[in-house]
């Protein structure tokens, strides 16, 4: 399809309304604008897709995930808002809706919406319940009606205040799409029937997702982190620059054998990888003027503290291609299997693969980084992806039960710094027993998981990749459209991953990339 | 009896062996043959080693929180509504279902005073021809486990559990091992804290219930019908040693749960709904009454052409028992 014929078709799309059409408008602008410039041998590899830069754009003018500090924000207002610091409640929650609206991202969504309950402890005293529920309740009326994308993340926790327990509450009443939730566990302070609470959410809504949290504040300085998008640990008062990602399955497949893809294959194509994240970070933080913002002036921000996202994904493809084992399907699944996921020597080759890249990545300086360093991230996909699974995770369909699955994957946390999402599928069974969910989180926590993502099996939400989705929202999508952009990524999944095929999977993609009729 | 199959741990269970359940041979045993059956079972039950059927690492619905599951083979029952025929008898290795394997997986051992099918798990594809092959009720692919072994078992799985439920089958008949596993894990420093919960049929007797009692934490038993004619149409048993395992368990605090499983025109609950209500009210506040739905999967014979038992039947009958002020009702998450 030519330029024309692609704007022409978005703006007559009976499906869109006219702010998605003028996203996609948008979209196809900037694709229409020369690429960063980079080396042939990169353009290859994107072409024959190795590695892929997320469809972010031929000249990224905003970075991908933006983690404005609000709490800094609440506390000295902003000169160029013309907004004076929060003295009470209701000050500190119009504040922080003002500011959503000027944090861009990938998506022109504001994905990071800060620390909740912390940002808001300060300003409840005098507020009665009653009263501050209906409040935050309308807080999360209006987040899911203005900002209608799931990858909009709210946190909360570890510690126990009255903020963290009403937003649970609350969430688990309105079962929305958004915002998309990540509670903070933190053995030392986060009491068991506050985490039973979120564990009983999970049985009733697929939210909110667990986060280890002294596990990530460790890999983070003093200054903290935040979970955005789906499940991206990223410093606080920064974010990702750009995600550029490496399909592991295709880096296997040119690999003759276990050695040559060790010592060869996959040190080239990282080589490759970072020569587009140097490419697309320049342009950002030389040529862009996005670091000009207010968000920097005001410190909001700081560029120093924006890192790119070294993604990977087809983990089991990859170590499946190199043992040289057929490919894995759900007829095998319940079967003695010498693959990725179910077999030792297997889960091994992989942990290998993580280590690696993990070296690669702790060793690799770029011009724009935290600690002058990308982050090595599980990337969990995108919608366009067909037959590569996401991240590391074990293919859709022939996951072992929870606790094999954990223990198989629970070795591969400790090197996905920014972030790697495993769901675990539940059945339904576990809705009268979410002590069960709570042991469940506690024994990944305890073999070192990172995160915990649960989707229980018929829950209308359902949990793809790392956002929510209702599953009636898809089967009424191809008829009318959504109000939420996500669903129409949903729909695209489901049909392109086969996700909704079988049991209440879950899927993997971040975002719908470009137009599609 | 094998409940197994008629509560909700047949759904989760279905992902390990949907082909064990859909597969099995229809073959209905007589009342005659119970009594040898039983005989073998307790033979067996004086060994050291347990006959397992089935172990799972993670469930939601076998005693408080998570549990990992010891599915014991053997059964004392012969509901004709077991959704796990397979579990009922234990293998008395004649070999009949080896010629049935199209994987070779199953072999003859004669080296010792007895031959013994051996089952080689990795040749196996889970196909379950030799279920169907069987005609005993009974299932080649059970394991023999030392209290070691599962100890062993548990341990891996350790962080992930609350406490570990011997299920069946009849776990009840393999009583020492039981006794002993428990016994074992309260006096381990590291593994003490486990729960230890039964599951079973409520059909050991008062001297068996004292043996173990000091070890267990809890039981969830079974009720398959009020009116002694029912359950001996369903089960082949009279259920008086129902009623005294529930009396001593509920005196004793051990009893977690009383589970009925309505069958629409079979079993009897809606119709003695005012004797079974006045009966669940004078068990202890803390016991939990957990309805469960019959359906079809892994059921053989005339049960088969039994009713399912559909939401609104269960609704019907949480109504009918709140009404007559039953409290603490837990009713299925799935309905097939």
């Amino acid at each position: 399809m030519t330029l024309l014929n692609t704007l022409a078709s978005i703006v007559s799309d009976p499906h869109l309304s006219p702010k998605q059409k003028s996203n996609y408008l948008a979209l196809e602008a900037e694709a229409s604008l020369p690429y960063v410039a980079v080396s042939d041998a990169v353009t290859a590899a994107m072409q024959a897709g190795i590695i892929c830069d997320m469809f972010e754009g031929h000249a990224p003018f905003k970075p991908r995930y933006v983690l404005p500090d609000y709490a800094k924000f609440l506390r000295q207002g902003s000169a160029h808002l013309e907004l004076a610091a929060a003295t009470d409640l209701d000050e500190a929650i119009n504040a922080l809706i003002i500011l959503y609206h000027h944090v861009p991202s990938v998506t022109n969504m504001p994905v990071y919406l800060g620390q909740l309950d912390e940002l808001l402890m300060p300003y409840v005293d005098g507020v009665d319940e009653q009263t501050l529920y209906r409040k935050l309740k309308n807080v999360w009326i209006m987040l899911d009606r203005t900002l209608p994308d799931a990858f909009v993340h709210v946190n909360i926790g570890p510690s126990d205040n009255i903020v963290c327990r009403t937003l649970l509450k609350i969430d688990a009443e309105l079962k929305q799409v958004v915002p998309n939730l990540t509670f903070m566990y933190d053995p030392a302070t986060t009491p068991d029937d506050l985490l039973l609470m979120a564990a009983s959410n999970i049985c009733e809504c697929n939210k909110p997702h667990i986060a280890n949290y002294p596990l990530h504040a460790s890999a983070f300085d003093a200054k903290g982190f935040g979970i955005v998008s789906c499940y991206n640990a990223l410093p606080l008062a920064g974010g990702a620059n750009t995600l550029v990602r490496i399909n592991l399955k295709q880096v296997a497949s040119q690999a003759s054998s276990i050695d040559a893809f060790f010592e060869h294959t996959l040190p080239t194509y990282c080589a490759l990888a970072y020569e587009l994240i140097e490419a697309r970070a320049k342009f950002l933080h030389q040529e862009s003027h996005f670091f000009d913002s207010f968000l920097v002036k005001e410190g909001l921000i700081e560029p120093s503290r924006f890192a790119p996202m070294f993604g990977i994904y087809g983990m089991a493809e990859a170590v499946d291609i190199l043992l040289g084992n057929a490919p894995i399907s759900e007829q095998m699944s319940d079967k003695p299997s010498k693959h990725y996921g179910h077999h030792d020597g297997a889960n091994q080759l992989g942990y290998r693969i993580s280590k690696a890249l993990d070296a690669i990545v702790k060793s690799t300086p770029v011009t724009y980084g935290y600690n002058d360093r990308a982050l090595l991230h599980s990337q969990s996909g995108i919608s366009l992806d067909v037959d590569v699974t996401p991240g590391v995770r074990i293919p859709y369909g022939t996951e072992p039960n929870p606790v094999a699955h954990i223990q198989a994957l629970a070795p591969h946390h400790q090197y996905y710094t920014s972030g790697i999402s495993d769901i675990l599928t539940i059945d339904a069974t576990v809705k009268q027993n979410p002590e069960a969910m709570l042991q469940l989180c506690k024994g990944a926590f305890n073999l070192g998981f990172r995160e915990f993502s649960a989707n229980v099996a018929s829950n209308d939400l359902i949990r793809v990749t790392g956002y929510m989705i209702k599953l009636s929202d898809i089967a009424a999508f191809k008829q009318q459209g959504s109000r939420t952009n996500t669903t129409g990524l949903g729909a695209e999944a489901a049909q392109n991953t086969g996700i909704l095929k079988r049991q209440p999977r879950v899927a993997a993609l971040e975002l719908t990339p470009s137009y599609s009729e | 009896m094998s409940k197994i199959a008629v509560d909700e741990v047949a759904v989760s269970k279905m992902a390990v062996s949907k082909a064990v359940m859909s597969k099995v041979a229809v073959d209905k045993v007589a009342d005659r043959k119970t009594t040898e059956r039983e005989a073998n079972v307790h033979r067996s039950s004086a060994s050291p080693l347990a006959n397992v059927s089935q172990i799972l690492p993670f469930s939601c619905v076998d005693g408080p929180g998570s549990r990992l599951v010891i599915f014991l083979q053997g059964c004392n029952y012969s509901c004709k509504n077991c959704h796990n025929p397979h579990t009922i008898t234990p293998c008395d290795h004649c070999g009949d279902c080896i010629p049935a394997c199209p994987q070779a997986a199953l072999t003859l051992d004669s080296s010792g005073v007895k031959p013994r099918i051996v089952w080689d798990s990795q040749r196996c594809n889970q196909c379950d021809a030799c279920l169907s092959a069987c005609s005993k009720q009974s299932n080649p692919k059970t394991q023999q486990y030392s209290v070691g072994q599962l100890l062993a078992q548990i341990r891996i799985n350790l962080p992930f559990i609350n406490g570990i439920t011997v299920s069946g089958g009849e776990a009840s008949l393999q009583l020492p091992f039981v006794i002993a596993l428990f016994k074992a894990i309260k006096a381990s420093p590291q593994l003490s804290h486990l729960s230890c919960m039964l599951d079973t049929n409520g059909s050991l007797n008062h001297t068996g219930w004292h043996k173990l009692l000091p070890y267990l934490d809890g039981a969830m038993v079974d009720l398959k019908a009020w009116q002694q004619e029912t359950h001996n149409y369903i089960t082949g048993r009279d259920n008086h040693r129902v009623f005294q395992s529930l009396t001593l368990l509920a005196q004793h605090n051990k009893l977690y749960e009383v589970r009925l499983l309505h069958i629409p025109g079979i079993s009897d609950f809606d119709h003695e709904i005012a004797a079974l209500s006045h009966y669940l009210n004078q068990l202890p506040e803390s016991v939990r009454i957990k309805l469960n739905a019959f359906h079809h999967h892994g059921v053989t014979g005339e049960a088969a052409h039994w009713p399912n038992c559909h939401e609104a039947d269960i609704q019907q009958l949480a109504t009918q028992l709140s009404q007559r002020g039953v409290k603490h009702l837990v009713l299925p998450s799935v309905y097939l």
